[in-house]
């Protein structure tokens, strides 16, 4: 007997403490559908899902796979129900092979009870080859890319029957042609009937990948749309409650004055960077991922070495050897990597958020507790971040609010040049914007910004100029005033810029 | 505290300025120290005694004061296993030097340069290398037993310096001296972690050292620093020690570093850095040391102690563990 639904997710309702994150939210799926679920930061998608795979207790609501009712009480039990979760950050043991980490926790033994490799290598094999997949599994997981370990991943997953997968932003951190792959990849999965469940913050790969796309918004269920029948402006409005007018503002022009002036900065991964940076500008370092845009920063920042070149702040030639030097001339860097460099996870809101400025109100053994609310009452209030209480730990914050935080901590410390790594990486389109918003106040108060971004519509929309990098260098800096710009003409120099300089 | 507010952090799993924050955590420690006293107060005539109660607090201080220590570094994301080496390779040079007729001060002096001495060599290898502090502290445990052997040539050495003694058995307003070397200890180590920017480097760089390093603070210069503090305390530890016992005994301090890292963690700190209290860690002494007390009182084997003071340690932080795994699934 079959069912028209896979899976049945029957109002359900979730509170940490006293905010209630899901209220009462429903989804059905059937059998190789594939399935956006959108919605703002703090949505309740990533919550609904960990209740999914069994991460989470619901609080009530019914959950019926198959058409038989279902408690899943721990990671175990979905397995057991055919649910499989690719989280966003890959959990493989980067020191054991691709075979061992496939069969992890259930290796198959011989008759003495010893580990059989054999078998354990011939099933890996055998599981990879259904879904086209060549990678030796003799490989150790620590050489694999993420969108290797990734597709290893779905590999597990269908050769353990999955029949529902879930994604968490799957294409967060792959390049363009290892999306292609992993849509292909999506599609034949449909054909097996498998039902995924695609969370992620991208426009176009929901209109590309998906049949149908669920909207929450602040807990709620608020639509289910068929892509065919459905466009952007209609799900935005629906993600943020209101008729969305446009993403992005006009765009900030560079100012005349040099703040800074970088001159041949080489590092192990960086060649000869070369650029000014203009008081109150956005300047946008494009390029493909792996061209070295977070290495110039990070040498730039004194996390990485500089081997060679100069580096002047306000006429002022500043010599960076660790972070603080960089910190000390006026620079600040939010990270690509919110939760492993820009944050501490266990600590306090007020905690991160003052980090950078302890030293303006504590002094002598003294905290001056009035001055310290002050900080963090300006900045929540500034940004608008949303949370219970400022002793909310920062790791129970969604991405976009920690982003927020992160930014907070270095904007309390008033730097001249800001470095933005990805800085809407993971973030639903509302805090983009609100992000988008801050970066120009920011300017309009005299602050410098770098921002790296892979997005070309976020670098078009709101550099005063771009630099374009490719395989660790600086190719062309586009000058809105003087030069052409264009995605393809961008695309161009951060695909073709090395050729152009070896020609 | 008198700027305590409401609206400041409970930060750093702790405490920082919330006396409430801090009560709440520890409250399952405090009423298992509680419930033990009652108990011993009921079951034996000698627990609610002024001489016992005063002898019981002598008797912890040297755990406390390593205790202390270890606090700081397990906050930080360390661990320091050569507390208990340095401990007898301080009281060992006290004594030699306090014999020799030198000035107390003096003697205490050279004996704390010691431990922190110690405590530069374990923080520089573990800042400039990515050795776990476990081997490196393990390895700086075998080689200082071994100075304190060769300083003695294996044998204790009686010391004859009154005033030295005073510092173990000595008492000062009604109070044993080493109780209030410990108070002045907590004082200014509370002042430190808490009030100082340094303090909250230490908990930051246990929370996550990446995080850390990108806010610009100097990680390697933290951690140098805060196994100079253990071993400083580890010294100070030998020295009331010695002057307790009258005498430097280079094989005293085996094991210290069990009951340190215990009460740390019976008091809140966390194993995996970031978050701990050192008023935690008093709890976490207390219950120890009520425990060995009452155990003696009560006449049980002293065999038998070992395996009751496991089972409590075990039982203990399981019981925290369990309301941890509570409060993060709701």
């Amino acid at each position: 007997m079959s069912n028209e639904y896979v899976l049945e997710m029957d109002n359900i309702v979730k509170s940490f403490a006293a905010n209630r994150v899901l209220d009462g939210v429903t989804i059905k799926i059937r059998p190789g559908e594939v399935r956006a679920l959108m919605g703002e930061n703090g949505a309740g998608k990533s919550t609904l899902m960990k209740i999914l795979g069994g991460i989470y207790d619901a609080d009530e609501g019914k959950i019926t796979i198959d058409g038989k009712s279902v408690e899943i009480r721990s990671v175990d039990d979905a397995r057991k129900y055919g649910i499989s979760f690719i989280h966003q950050e890959i959990s493989n043991v980067p020191s054991m092979n691709v075979a061992e980490n496939f069969f992890l926790g259930h290796e198959p033994k011989t008759k003495l009870g010893t580990v059989d490799y054999r078998k354990m290598h011939r099933e890996t094999r055998s599981a990879l080859d259904v879904l086209g997949i060549k990678i030796s599994t003799d490989r150790l997981i620590h050489g694999l890319s993420i969108a290797q370990q990734q597709m290893l991943e779905i590999a597990r997953a269908i050769n353990e029957n999955a029949k529902i997968l879930i994604m968490d932003e799957p294409t967060a951190s792959l390049t363009n042609h290892e999306v292609d792959e992993l849509f292909a990849q999506i599609k034949a999965l449909k054909e097996k009937k498998v039902a995924i469940i695609y969370i992620s913050h991208r426009m176009e790969e929901t209109f590309r990948v998906c049949d149908t796309v669920t909207v929450l918004r602040d807990g709620q269920f608020i639509g289910t749309k068929e892509t065919a029948k459905t466009n952007e402006t209609e799900l935005i409005s629906m993600m943020v409650g209101r008729q969305f007018e446009s993403m992005y503002g006009n765009t900030v022009v560079a100012g005349k004055e040099t703040v800074m002036e970088v001159c041949g900065l080489t590092s192990e991964l960086v060649k000869d960077v070369s650029f000014e940076l203009k008081r109150g500008e956005i300047l946008g370092f494009s390029g493909l991922v792996g061209a070295g845009r977070t290495e110039m920063v990070r040498a730039l920042f004194g996390i990485d070495k500089i081997l060679s070149g100069t580096v002047t702040i306000e006429g002022k030639q500043v010599k960076i050897k660790v972070p603080w030097d960089a910190i000390r001339a006026g620079i600040a860097l939010v990270p690509e990597d919110r939760k492993g460099q820009g944050l501490f996870l266990n600590h306090s809101i007020s905690t991160n958020l003052t980090f950078q400025v302890l030293n303006q109100f504590i002094r002598h053994l003294r905290i001056n507790g009035k001055k310290e609310r002050a900080v963090i009452q300006e900045y929540k209030d500034k940004l608008s971040i949303r949370m219970a209480s400022v002793n909310q730990k920062a790791g129970e914050l969604s991405g976009g609010n920690q982003q927020k935080i992160v930014i907070s901590k270095w904007l309390a410390a008033h730097p001249k040049v800001l470095i933005l790594d990805e800085p809407t990486r993971g973030i639903d389109v509302g805090a983009k914007a609100e992000i988008y918003d801050l970066m120009r106040n920011l300017t309009k108060e005299g602050v410098s910004i770098i921002m790296i971004s892979s997005e070309l519509p976020e670098i078009l929309n709101n550099s005063s100029r771009i630099a374009v990098m490719s395989e660790g260098r600086l190719v062309k800096i586009l000058d809105p005033a003087k030069d052409e710009i264009s995605q393809e003409i961008i695309m161009s120099y951060a695909v073709e810029g090395g050729n152009i300089i070896h020609a | 505290m008198p700027n305590t507010t409401k609206t400041s952090t409970d930060s750093y799993g702790g405490i920082v300025y919330v006396p409430l924050a801090w009560f709440k955590r520890n409250l399952g420690a405090m009423i298992a120290l509680v419930l033990m006293c009652i108990l011993l107060s009921v079951t034996t005539d000698s627990f609610l005694v002024s001489t016992n109660i005063l002898s019981t607090l002598r008797n912890v201080c040297v755990n406390c004061l390593i205790a202390f220590g270890i606090t700081c570094v397990l906050i930080c994301g360390g661990i320091d296993l050569s507390v208990g080496s340095v401990a007898a390779a301080a009281g060992v040079t006290a004594v030699q030097l306090a014999n020799r007729g030198l000035p107390v001060v003096l003697c205490v002096a050279v004996a704390l340069a010691l431990g922190v001495a110690v405590g530069l060599v374990n923080g520089l290898v573990v800042a400039n290398t990515d050795l776990p502090p476990f081997i490196i502290t393990l390895s700086t445990q075998i080689t200082v037993r071994g100075v304190s052997y060769i300083l003695t040539g294996g044998q204790p050495s009686q010391c004859v310096n009154e005033n030295f003694n005073m510092l173990g058995s000595g008492s000062l307003l009604g109070l044993p001296i080493p109780v209030l070397i410990v108070v002045g200890a907590m004082v200014i180590l509370f002042f430190v972690m808490n009030r100082t920017c340094f303090g909250r480097h230490v908990y930051a760089v246990g929370g996550n050292r990446e995080s850390a390093r990108y806010a610009g603070v100097n990680v390697k210069w933290v951690q140098v620093r805060v196994f100079m503090i253990s071993g400083l305390m580890a010294a100070l530890a030998g020295v009331v020690l010695a002057a307790r016992l009258y005498s430097g005994q280079p094989n005293v301090g085996e094991g210290f570093e069990r009951d340190a890292i215990a009460a740390s963690v019976l008091g809140g700190t966390s194993m995996g850095g970031g978050v701990g209290t050192l008023g935690g860690t008093v709890i976490g002494v207390l219950i120890i040391g009520v425990l060995n007390n009452g155990m003696n009182l009560l006449r049980i084997d002293t065999y038998w102690q070992y395996v009751v003071k496991g089972v409590v340690i075990l039982g203990a932080v399981y019981m925290d563990y369990l309301k941890r795994v509570r409060a993060s699934k709701k």
